[in-house]
């Protein structure tokens, strides 16, 4: 059974009577995937507020007002599953997409701080870490490579929520990427411009 | 752990909730389980105090869309008091006990007074409960809303027949009193209608006068059913309790065997200390079993034993030890004798993960004895023996949607697995079917598993019209539900 519900993550004022709503319909709650995001084209000089915003709103804030619902409900139920689709550009700030990076990097502490908070209280948190996808996002990235589609994405993450994994890479070489990236020294990852 | 897949979840209210309305604060919600632990869910928990804290929660009720399902002590084995993704309202804070007459034993309390807290009230007086359930963790306005009975049942009938009136708070927030006389047919279906026509904001009670804090025991064993059937008809004239224990893993010709515990009152005269027998500190359990085991360490000392062959040796050891020493006479406290259930402190816990279910089908003694060996050996068959079996007789009454026959109950634990999970639905569809064909009938305090269908069936279409029909009367916006309401009448 499948309930959809039209909503913009950006209205985060409805959000506590929508999850209120939804929980209630679907006679519960077990699991929760914030998916939600944005990714505009910005140019290497751009620093365009309205951009940045928009992506801070969906991408962060969303998850944050959403998730928290789920967090205290979990946390009271000592059980549940909360599951959110980060990104590889949080692991690093690029030059390309400075508040992109921040938010999913956002996203990633909050998600990490959350996993800190509920384990103790029976409740799962995932981190999903995806490369390139073969989605509509793709359309501003300049060079992609190791694309997969969304079914296969999708496939690797309903795995890592049947596993209860906590940080997750999909596929899962990017993990590789990721440490690579997060370990090279800032004094030449400024010289760089990826 | 998530709703087991045989207890369907039909959420949403059907005051039609518009999406403007109010939210409930998160901070009330809590996981409610089904006493035997095999269904849990969230909810919304109140805890109201007093009658007017009790209406805020139902006006908050409406406005946020929500229905109300109401929990007393929370011992009904199945989701009577449950209501998923709702507000429940937990009455246990409500429990004063508003008057009290120790010349005419005549007693007025409010709905979260529980069993204990009654007898210990009373019995210095000289009175006690008329009707004691297994365990006295039960509340008196869940015990009036469940019709529950005791080991008397077929000489005191159920509680209901001790309440003179009560006061039913209507979801319009409207009080009305009700006896036999006054709103007499709310007052017969409000009492057993398992809270769904209103919330019992007082009731008004007749003890049963004592003359010492001791019963008279009998205990013995019996062969099998036909012998234990034999016991509880030659005895019950002259027994005030009987209550037989079943060891449903024995099999072929010893199906049915078990032990019989009866106990009468004392008669004036016969206690020569009765003001130290019926001094509340004289009635106690223990604090250990046998002298040495701490009873709340107990349920762990259960657990490797709820199993089949865990369980056969102790009911056969418990059988030999009873048939070997023949026929035992003992005086025991009130208390001793009532709440066994109370004896092992959390004994549910050994059920656990899966947890409990029980099945307690009444019926008419004309058929009781076929049906209950049908029974028995249909479980032995179906590889599902259940764990606690106990026979009790009954009477009829008079109440709308009454559960009692001239006749027997079994009462029938089963452990839930994962495993066996589908095998005991399919195996109380089964049973089911033998009930219905004896003429039995279900008990709503204990059900888990009864379809639309069966409840009708035993029920009878006239009668559950004529409870719609009070219930369209009482509660007309539908504001009163629980998961067992939806599940059978939903």
């Amino acid at each position: 059974m499948v309930l959809p519900y039209v909503h913009d993550v950006t209205e985060h004022e409805q959000v506590p009577i929508l999850f209120d709503q939804i929980t209630r319909d679907l006679g519960g709650l077990d699991l929760i995937i914030y998916v939600a995001a944005v990714q505009p084209p910005v140019a290497l000089h751009e620093y365009n507020f309205e951009k940045d915003e928009a992506m801070l709103r969906t991408n962060l804030l969303g998850a944050v007002a959403w998730l928290n619902q789920a967090a205290l409900r979990f946390e009271q139920a000592r059980s549940g599953h909360i599951v959110g689709i980060s990104s590889i550009a949080g692991d690093r700030g690029r030059v390309g997409s400075p508040v992109y990076n921040t938010s999913k990097a956002g996203l990633n502490t909050y998600l990490e701080a959350l996993r800190n908070r509920l384990t103790r209280f029976g409740v799962t948190v995932t981190t999903i870490k995806p490369g390139f996808i073969d989605t509509e996002l793709l359309k501003n990235a300049p060079k992609t490579f190791w694309v997969i589609s969304p079914d296969e994405a999708a496939a690797q993450v309903y795995a890592a929520i049947r596993r209860r994994s906590q940080v997750v890479y999909v596929p899962p070489r990017w993990r590789l990427v990721g440490l690579i990236v997060r370990s090279i020294p800032s004094s030449i990852f400024r010289r760089l411009n990826f | 752990m998530t709703d087991v897949n045989y207890i369907p979840s039909k959420q949403g209210a059907r005051h039609n909730p518009a999406r403007t309305m109010i939210e409930l604060p998160a901070e009330h919600l809590e996981r409610l389980s089904s006493w035997g632990g095999v269904a849990s869910g969230m909810s919304y928990v109140f805890r109201p105090s007093t009658p007017d804290s009790l209406h805020e929660v139902l006006l908050l009720a409406r406005r946020s869309g929500r229905t109300v399902g109401l929990r007393g002590g929370g011992n009904s084995y199945g989701d009577a008091a449950t209501n998923n993704e709702n507000i429940v309202v937990d009455l246990r804070r409500m429990k004063r006990i508003l008057d009290w007459n120790p010349a005419t034993g005549r007693i007025r309390v409010e709905p979260g007074v529980t069993l204990s807290d009654l007898w210990q009230y009373i019995i210095e007086d000289g009175w006690w409960p008329p009707v004691a359930t297994g365990t006295s963790y039960t509340t008196m306005g869940g015990s009036a809303a469940m019709n529950v009975h005791g080991k008397n049942a077929f000489k005191a009938g159920p509680i209901g027949d001790h309440i003179i009136e009560f006061d039913l708070m209507l979801t319009s927030g409207e009080t009305i009193t009700c006896s036999r006389e006054e709103n007499s047919d709310v007052f017969h279906a409000a009492i057993g209608g398992f809270g769904m026509l209103g919330i019992f904001t007082s009731i008004t009670m007749q003890m049963k006068r004592i003359y010492s804090g001791l019963l008279e025991v009998e205990t013995c064993t019996r062969a099998d059913l036909s012998e234990m059937f034999g016991y509880f008809n030659q005895h019950a004239s002259e027994s005030d309790y009987i209550v037989g224990w079943i060891d449903s893993l024995a099999g072929g010709k010893s199906i049915g065997r078990g032990d019989v515990h009866r106990a009468n009152y004392l008669a004036p005269g016969m206690d020569p200390h009765p003001a130290q027998t019926l001094r509340t500190e004289n009635q106690h359990l223990g604090p250990n079993l046998f002298g040495v085991l701490p009873r709340s360490v107990m349920w762990l000392l259960m657990r490797p034993m709820v199993r089949n062959a865990g369980m056969k040796v102790v009911n056969k050891g418990k059988y030999l030890a009873g048939s070997f020493s023949g026929v035992k006479k003992y005086q025991q406290p009130h208390v001793q004798f009532h709440f066994l259930l109370d004896y092992i402190p959390d004994w549910k816990k050994a059920y656990e993960p899966g947890g409990l279910i029980q099945y307690q089908p009444f019926i008419p003694k004309e058929t009781a004895y076929d049906a209950f060996s049908e029974i028995l050996s249909l479980c032995r068959r179906r590889g599902l023996p259940n764990y606690l079996t106990v026979l009790k007789r009954h009477r009829p009454d008079d109440f709308l949607m009454s559960y009692a026959v001239d006749g027997f109950s079994m009462a029938m634990d089963f452990r839930v697995t994962d495993e066996n999970r589908q095998r005991v639905v399919w195996l109380a569809r089964e049973l089911d079917d033998i009930v219905i064909g004896a003429g039995g009938r279900f008990y709503f305090a204990k059900d888990s598993t009864l379809r639309p269908e069966t409840a009708e069936a035993f029920l009878g279409e006239e009668r559950i019209t004529r409870f719609r029909e009070l219930k369209r009367r009482c509660d007309p916006d539908g504001i009163l539900e629980t998961d067992l309401w939806r599940r059978v009448f939903g």
